[in-house]
């Protein structure tokens, strides 16, 4: 029946129909609901079912976990600094559903809408990257980030880090990242500190008014640490250790607190292969190599470089990074060698930039844009060996 | 000297309609033919008959324009029926109605010069030559040559079970090969295959999935091609019909054909003229399953779609039945966990179910995009060639970058795994074409 709808409406879509301006969201639409029955006219007859829609639901899915426990946690740690008690678990989950919600629609329909009409304008397919990116943007953004300064992200970072370039697939920045960056530095006050990180206003009669007095803080553990404060306490000064860090129910940017969550979501994109192992392993091999070096060479003058090497994994925006920020197929090196090399010094940076520069308590994001930036160095580098191994085939026959 | 390659790269599609082992040949003479000039690259076709004309077999129908010498020849004996042309008088094809009754008026073909006599015999252009991938070029040395003696593509029949009993005419065929080349002739086989290998070739045998059989990659392997050298690939099948030549006189044109795929109703065994209409051979075969089918000449992954009345074309010796497709409305297909769908991909179940044969459509289960997932093409590619840069060089008509990731050692068929598996579904064959024939209009 749907389908019959679709096939009574196309025409209006079509060029000289009166809706033609709007062609690609019908063709978004109608590709997202049937399969395209477009069959091969070269090459192979037959293709994999695997497509970018599925690629990008996958990661979409393996965001999930982060997502939900980030809902929890909003409401949690609003609840725990208000005060309030007999709060259910339902409460929290709704709490933080509430509170996320205005950001994920506001991304999703400033980055699509943005999409849309790129595609429009260039007679192309809408393309499903954003699907992904979407959503990426208020995990990684604190709670408390206006909503408008997320919608001015995410098309700052839509338009000129990835349509400037020609689209998905061709941007050298991760876009999600980008976004984060340009809060990061556009709005420092309101993107990091201690008050950004914790939802502090009931909505809809669930959850209560948080004020920082009474022992109620809201630095995120690493933020604790850059003030020189090496033994960290959780928003109400209870002291927390790394299993807290490793469920995630501390304060933090919205998904990326539970290191278990993130896990669970990097398992899901290593099993359908959609992530690279060699990326996520070598970021993890890469941060604790450098965390081990911080650690033993453990100085007051950077207090950050008294965490172990396993709870600079665990803290901050390190296991998000790894596993759904580097991995990002366009964005990261692309050739086997240089994925090593490239996770490698990801983790590397990270753990450098959160230790030795007591102004960013977090590196993982600036890291991963570093990298990113020296990536299709890495593999040229990668592949000019190849190319070597040829010319040298070459010049030992002549 | 024995060589053993063991391939870990690759993928072998599980697909329902394979020819069962003990299928017996079937005889069916073809009543009409077509040769089709496109079945050569790098032949340029100048007519040599007029319809209505009376052929032989091995009479010569087209020469090469750029070299009188190469011909192909007419497969039977018969009359020109038509010449059908295309755009720009575009030679289509010269279809051939065969005479009915079948008697040898061969004459024997002067084997004294060796080259000259494939190149009169119509054998030439039955193979292929690296760089470009294209019919060998008149004055061609080539370093190596590479025979394939078995087929691993999807559904492929044995080609050592065609040849069998023609051994001396394999060695033949050796021994007439070796007089152009300084080099080695290599024929890879498969582990157990059961077919004898001539003094003067080097047995290669070669395990592991698809594209096993792709003559590129036995060179890959072996003695990759270098800039400014050439090879000649061609299968066992022509070698035979080279020795039948040097020892007979004159090659035979029959070839036995596969009919393979998950809409033949009983996969057969038939044994034709190259080029035949392919409607007899099908007849009566094809399921009727209500939908839209799609005939193949060849496998799946390198053959051509052909019409219900179309013709066998090169390399004559399978024809795959599938559904087309275009009539499925599947919905949101991307989020199916039907066990029917094929993928490498584990968000599928058929990993789960690694002996499942499947019946896949012609569909491209996807939209168009820029090339995202990275390494996926890796992973079935066997040689050392990096095909993502490769791809990108072409794309962008980059020669020096072209030649220095290895465009001279590839042919088309070598990337048509990668376009099987790629998400953003590229036609990548068909890219890697355009280029070869970029790179030698430039080269000329």
């Amino acid at each position: 029946m749907l389908r019959k709808y679709l096939n009574k409406i196309k025409p209006h879509f079509e060029p000289g129909g009166k809706l033609q301006a709007f062609h690609s969201v019908f063709e978004g639409f109608e590709t997202f609901l049937y399969t395209p029955a477009s069959t091969s006219t070269s090459g192979v007859h037959v293709h994999d079912s695997i497509d970018s829609k599925r690629v990008m639901i996958i990661v979409v899915l393996a965001l999930m976990p982060c997502l939900l426990f980030g809902m929890f946690n909003t409401g949690y740690q609003n609840y725990l600094c208000s005060g309030a008690d007999g709060y259910t678990f339902w409460n929290a989950m709704a709490y933080g559903f509430l509170a996320i919600l205005p950001r994920i629609i506001v991304t999703y329909a400033v980055g699509l809408g943005i999409e849309f009409i790129v595609a429009q304008w260039r007679k192309e397919e809408i393309q499903e990257g954003f699907l992904v990116t979407g959503i990426l943007i208020p995990l990684i953004c604190p709670i408390e980030t206006p909503v408008w300064m997320l919608a001015v992200a995410t098309a700052f970072s839509v338009i000129f880090v990835k349509e400037v370039f020609g689209g998905t697939g061709f941007n050298i920045f991760n876009v999600a990242l980008v976004a984060r960056a340009f809060l990061f530095f556009a709005y420092p006050a309101q993107m990091s500190g201690d008050h950004a990180f914790i939802s502090t206003q009931p909505i809809c009669g669930l959850g209560g008014t948080v004020t920082y007095a009474d022992g109620v803080s809201g630095a995120t553990p690493l933020g604790q640490l850059a003030t020189g404060v090496t033994d960290m306490t959780n928003a109400v000064g209870q002291p927390i250790t790394s299993w807290d860090a490793f469920i995630g129910l501390i304060p933090g940017s919205f998904g990326e607190t539970s290191t278990l969550c993130i896990l669970l979501g990097a398992a899901l994109l290593l099993f359908t292969g959609i992530a690279s192992w060699k990326i996520m392993l070598s970021v993890f091999v890469g941060g604790l190599a450098m965390g081990f070096v911080a650690h033993t060479f453990q100085t007051d003058l950077y207090p950050a470089s008294s965490l172990t090497p396993v709870d600079q994994l665990l803290y901050g925006g390190f296991a998000f990074a790894a596993v759904f920020m580097a991995t990002d197929p366009v964005t990261a090196a692309r050739t086997g060698a240089g994925k090593y090399i490239y996770g490698f010094l990801v983790g590397v940076i990270a753990v450098i930039i959160r230790v030795y520069n007591n102004g960013y308590p977090e590196g993982a994001m600036l890291a991963v844009l570093l990298m990113n930036a020296f990536a299709p160095l890495i593999d040229y580098c990668v592949v000019q060996l190849n190319v070597n191994r040829r010319m040298r085939r070459l010049k030992a026959k002549a | 000297m024995d060589m053993n390659l063991k391939l870990h790269r690759g993928l072998d599609l599980s697909i329902k309609g394979s020819v069962p082992s003990d299928t017996a040949v079937t005889k069916m003479p073809a009543s009409d033919i077509a040769i089709i000039p496109d079945d050569f690259p790098g032949f340029l076709p100048k007519l040599d008959v007029k319809e209505g004309d009376s052929v032989v077999a091995g009479m010569p129908l087209m020469h090469d324009k750029t070299d009188g010498r190469v011909v192909i020849v007419s497969p039977a004996n018969g009359t020109i029926k038509a010449v059908v042309r295309g755009e720009r008088r575009k030679i289509m094809r010269v279809e051939i109605t065969c005479d009915k009754q079948v008697q040898d008026t061969r004459t024997k073909i002067d084997t004294a010069d060796i080259r000259m006599a494939l190149m009169q015999s119509g054998l030439w252009v039955m193979m292929r030559q690296r760089p470009y991938d294209i019919v060998p070029q008149p004055d061609s040395v080539p370093v190596n040559i590479f025979v394939t003696a078995f087929d691993s593509s999807p559904l492929a029949p044995s080609l050592t079970d065609i040849v069998a009993g023609r051994s001396r005419e394999i060695a033949a065929g050796v021994k007439a090969l070796s007089a152009l080349t300084e080099g080695n002739i290599y024929i890879g086989i498969r582990p157990n295959d059961d077919i004898q290998i001539p003094a003067g070739a080097e047995r290669v045998t070669i395990s592991g999935p698809h594209p096993a059989g792709n003559a590129g990659v036995q060179a890959a392997l072996i003695a990759p091609v270098n800039k400014g050298e050439t090879i000649w690939t061609l299968d066992i099948i022509t070698l035979a019909r080279i020795g039948e030549m040097m020892l007979h006189g004159a090659p035979s044109w029959d070839t036995t054909v596969a009919v393979t795929g998950p809409d033949v109703k009983s996969p057969a065994l038939i044994q034709t003229t190259i080029g035949a209409c392919v409607a007899p051979l099908l007849s009566g075969n094809i399921t009727d399953t209500g939908k839209h089918h799609r005939i193949i000449s060849g496998n799946v992954l390198t053959g051509i779609k052909i019409s219900d009345n179309g013709y066998l074309r090169y390399p004559y010796r399978q024809i795959t039945v599938m559904a087309e497709g275009d009539d499925v409305d599947e919905f949101m297909g991307w989020a199916s966990l039907s066990p029917s769908k094929m993928s490498t991909n584990r968000s599928f179940l058929s990993w789960l179910m690694p002996k499942k044969q499947y019946a896949p459509d012609a569909r491209l289960l996807g939209g168009r995009r820029a090339m995202i997932m990275s390494e996926l093409y890796d992973k079935v590619m066997p040689m050392d060639i990096m095909p993502e840069y490769l791809i990108k060089a072409i794309l962008a008509r980059d020669i020096d970058r072209m030649e220095a990731l290895g465009i001279y050692e590839v042919a088309p068929e070598d990337f048509a795994l990668c376009e099987y598996v790629d998400p953003s579904k590229l036609e990548l064959q068909k890219i890697v074409r355009e280029g070869l024939d970029y790179l030698r209009k430039e080269l000329a």
